[in-house]
């Protein structure tokens, strides 16, 4: 099983997500420089946070045309695991792999704070460890992270249980004082109707220690680890 | 050697120029023109009862292209404007 992490330049999560599979998972991990066009046979490709391109534009405007993403779109659509974080859920909004948009925070003011945020599906390869309604303490970190779409696509989103995370108090309970950004129906983290390709605002590359505060973060990774296994095999 | 279109000074030729517009869609919320909105109302202009913000991209065309609407409208909806929730005018000089 190998991770590959994309580095576009303004990427600073990479790193993170780097450390968090090889160090703290023990997977094998790959960087993938956003100029290559080869995903050297990666299982699972994971876009990071930061401000890809300087974020020029729109968030994830500019990285969607990179010779690699043309490469990660290929492999999303032929049912490889695609997952971006912050940044990278901007990526794939842009590139139209999840539909949607990520904008300005409805109060115009960075976030950077732990947040709560409510597992609503589990039948998905990145929460499959997890229950419904878990609730896992994960950092946030954006500007434009206020998930927006028009009325009939939100409830596209809702009747097909593709909101994978919602944003909540420590309870569970959904509020718009739990949301950080104004996000409709609390949204944090969306797959598409495949489930192969998972967006989400909050950074669970960061939250895999103790010493970070929360090791919920883990409860992905793990996700996604036992989603990749193959089954009967020993090794 | 300089490059002109770094220093922005005008290349001598018959370029024409292009100006998109952006916004974002009626009925999408946009939380800077709200804000802006209210330092209005507070600093008494009162008359000015909502503000809605974009930006705008110059584009210089080389003379003679051809196709040249198409072509602005692809960059439009690939690039400048995100489709979901903006929406673009093109003017041409």
């Amino acid at each position: 099983m190998k991770f590959g992490i994309v580095t576009f330049p303004g990427s600073n999560c990479d790193y993170d997500a780097y450390a968090a599979v090889k160090h703290v998972m023990g997977e094998e991990v790959e960087f993938l420089w956003h100029k290559s066009a080869d995903l050297l046979g990666c299982d699972i490709v994971i876009l990071p946070g930061g401000f890809s391109y300087g974020d020029y534009l729109r968030g994830g405007a500019i990285a969607k045309f990179s010779p690699i993403m043309e490469q990660v779109i290929k492999f999303a659509n032929s049912g490889g695991m695609v997952m971006g974080i912050c940044n990278g859920f901007q990526i794939l909004t842009e590139c139209g792999l999840l539909p949607g948009a990520l904008m300005r925070n409805s109060h115009l003011r960075f976030s950077c704070k732990f947040i709560y945020l409510r597992v609503e599906n589990n039948n998905s390869p990145y929460t499959c460890n997890c229950n419904v309604g878990d609730v896992l303490k994960i950092p946030v970190a954006h500007g434009e992270g206020n998930y927006y779409h028009f009325g009939s696509e939100i409830d596209r989103l809702e009747k097909n249980n593709l909101v994978i995370f919602r944003y909540c108090d420590k309870d569970g309970n959904i509020s718009s004082e739990s949301n950080p950004n104004g996000s409709i129906n609390n949204i944090g983290g969306i797959c598409n109707k495949e489930g192969n390709v998972l967006g989400m605002m909050p950074h669970p590359e960061r939250v895999v220690e103790d010493i970070l505060g929360s090791t919920d973060g883990l409860k992905i990774f793990e996700s996604i680890k036992a989603s990749l296994k193959p089954a009967n095999t020993l090794s | 050697m300089e490059d002109e279109r770094l220093t922005g000074k005008m290349i001598m030729s018959n370029n024409k120029k292009a100006i998109v517009y952006v916004r974002l869609k009626e009925g999408v919320l946009d939380p800077q023109g709200v804000t802006i909105h209210k330092a209005l109302s507070q600093m008494g202009y009162n008359e000015f009862v909502s503000v809605r913000t974009g930006r705008f991209f110059e584009l210089e065309v080389e003379a003679g292209s051809t196709n040249i609407d198409k072509r602005l409208h692809e960059v439009c909806s690939k690039l400048l404007a995100n489709p979901v929730i903006e929406s673009y005018t093109v003017e041409k000089l």
